[in-house]
């Protein structure tokens, strides 16, 4: 597992400073490769309208999925429940390139992630902070994602979670070699990760932003504080002009350095999503799977 | 050594690194304005060949770096990067730089699930660590083409006078060999082009 399992860390690494786009549509995903996209997450719904549908979201029809892998030439991705080991093998099975184990599907298991060891797809999986961070990639996660409230256009808990994140790596860091044991017990994480944090200062895997990323300047933002890449779901084809949004979100993750290039693409893109602030909403997804 | 890498999107960092602990100097190139400065080498990193080619032209970069390159700047492209170079992507009518006399196939090996690790020997030399993911294939060269690393009978490494391309990721894997191979051809470059002075 352990090759497979660096080549899957290694196709992250690839996808680093590039946005990654929720898509429901063959169509959608050519309009998202066109514009920029490192990759697609192919869903049924985009999570704006699983939230507004309520219900169990489950996977989706791999039919579907499959009708987005022939349409594009970059690496395509699908959720899977929380838990549901059998949905990812079914993924695993149509030759994904990633499978997301997301809150944004209805938890399949209330106690336990998928064994990630056991798949020789890889997997991301989201984290508020960095104990999570580091229990998802010792059940074998190549790649994690913040946990911002999907389908809200309300960026402030990817904020929360990336800011949370670093700081927790800035402590771990400073922590003493002999300190690092009792920082693994009180996280819930194996010592060799902990170790790793505080040798590196990052985690061992790419860290993206999720959740909640609608504007040019929130990817920018998200970027500011550490993300390596961004994925952006409802925000790009909930909006007036997707494919122009979707392009300029692409151009403020390579720029997000360079205000004056983030003004630019910012001008003209026409109506945001609409959005949901964070103390409106029913169901707070990032509270599944802990 | 300056050498410019490309950091529009994919794994410039880890070339950064990688050139810096051999002893040059990595700076990104993101905008117009990156190449103001002069520069003796260039690297097209991995990534999605797709988004970079995009950004390339959008940005304002395209022309110019395809000028340098034709002009003779030692060039190094990995995965993505060996695409960009390409003259021809096979069942597809884009074509980048076009500068180096190869025709590839994108996504040769299949989806992730196709990516693999191997050994082959890097020139005479001893063997090379290779890792493909998603990897583009060299489905034909031109005569002035040098295989540099050949994996199975097909060349998986090639040069191309001061054009240097491979469809794996010696960025990722510990061996410096390749970057060692390629930062030795910028350092002999002829003067002429030459953009900043010898060491000393």
């Amino acid at each position: 597992m352990d090759n497979r399992y660096e080549l899957n860390k290694n196709l992250a690494q690839m996808l680093k400073g590039g946005v990654i786009m929720d898509v429901t549509t063959p169509e959608q995903a050519r309009i998202a490769e066109a514009a920029g996209a490192c990759a697609v997450m192919a869903l049924e719904r985009i999570p704006a309208d699983i939230r507004a549908a309520g219900g169990v979201a489950r996977m989706s029809d791999p039919k579907m999925i499959k009708g987005i892998q022939a349409a594009v030439s970059i690496p395509v991705m699908a959720k899977c429940r929380i838990g549901h080991f059998a949905e990812a093998q079914v993924l695993e099975a149509i030759e994904i390139d990633y499978i997301d184990e997301s809150e944004v599907l209805s938890p399949a298991d209330d106690r336990l992630h998928i064994d990630k060891t056991r798949f020789k797809v890889p997997f991301v999986c989201g984290a508020k902070d960095l104990g999570e961070a580091l229990r998802r990639i010792s059940e074998g996660a190549a790649m994690i994602r913040t946990k911002g409230e999907p389908g809200t256009g309300d960026v402030v808990q990817a904020v929360r979670h990336m800011r949370m994140m670093q700081s927790e790596i800035r402590r771990i860091a400073s922590l003493g070699a002999d300190e690092l044991y009792e920082a693994a017990k009180d996280l819930r994480v194996p010592i060799d990760l902990v170790r790793y944090v505080h040798d590196n200062r990052k985690l061992p895997v790419v860290n993206f932003a999720a959740g909640g990323v609608a504007t040019p300047a929130d990817a920018a933002l998200m970027m500011q504080l550490g993300a390596e890449g961004v994925f952006v779901g409802s925000g790009i084809f909930k909006s007036g002009n997707p494919a122009k949004r979707a392009a300029a979100i692409v151009k403020a993750v390579t720029n997000f350095n360079d205000p004056q290039v983030v003004a630019e693409v910012s001008e003209d893109l026409g109506e945001a999503m609409v959005g949901i602030n964070e103390s409106e909403i029913q169901v707070l997804m990032a509270e599944r799977g802990k | 050594m300056r050498i410019g890498v490309l950091a529009l999107q994919g794994a410039f960092i880890e070339h950064e690194r990688r050139i810096a602990e051999l002893g040059a100097a990595p700076f990104e190139i993101r905008e117009r304005r990156d190449l103001d400065a002069p520069f003796d080498g260039l690297i097209l990193p991995g990534g999605e060949s797709t988004v970079q080619g995009k950004l390339l032209r959008e940005l304002g970069l395209f022309a110019p770096l395809k000028r340098k390159i034709a002009g003779g700047l030692p060039t190094l492209g990995t995965c993505a990067g060996l695409i960009l170079l390409a003259r021809a992507i096979k069942d597809d009518p884009t074509v980048h730089f076009g500068l180096l006399d190869v025709t590839v196939e994108r996504n040769a090996y299949g989806r992730q699930l196709g990516s693999f690790h191997a050994e082959a020997p890097l020139t005479d030399g001893p063997s090379v660590p290779l890792t493909f993911i998603r990897a583009p294939r060299i489905v034909s060269a031109g005569p002035s083409v040098e295989p540099l690393v050949t994996l199975d009978g097909t060349p998986v490494a090639v040069r191309q006078g001061h054009l240097f391309a491979a469809a794996f990721h010696p960025e990722i894997d510990a061996n410096p060999s390749f970057h060692r191979l390629f930062l030795a051809a910028v350092s002999t470059r002829p003067v002429g082009e030459a953009s900043s002075p010898p060491p000393i």
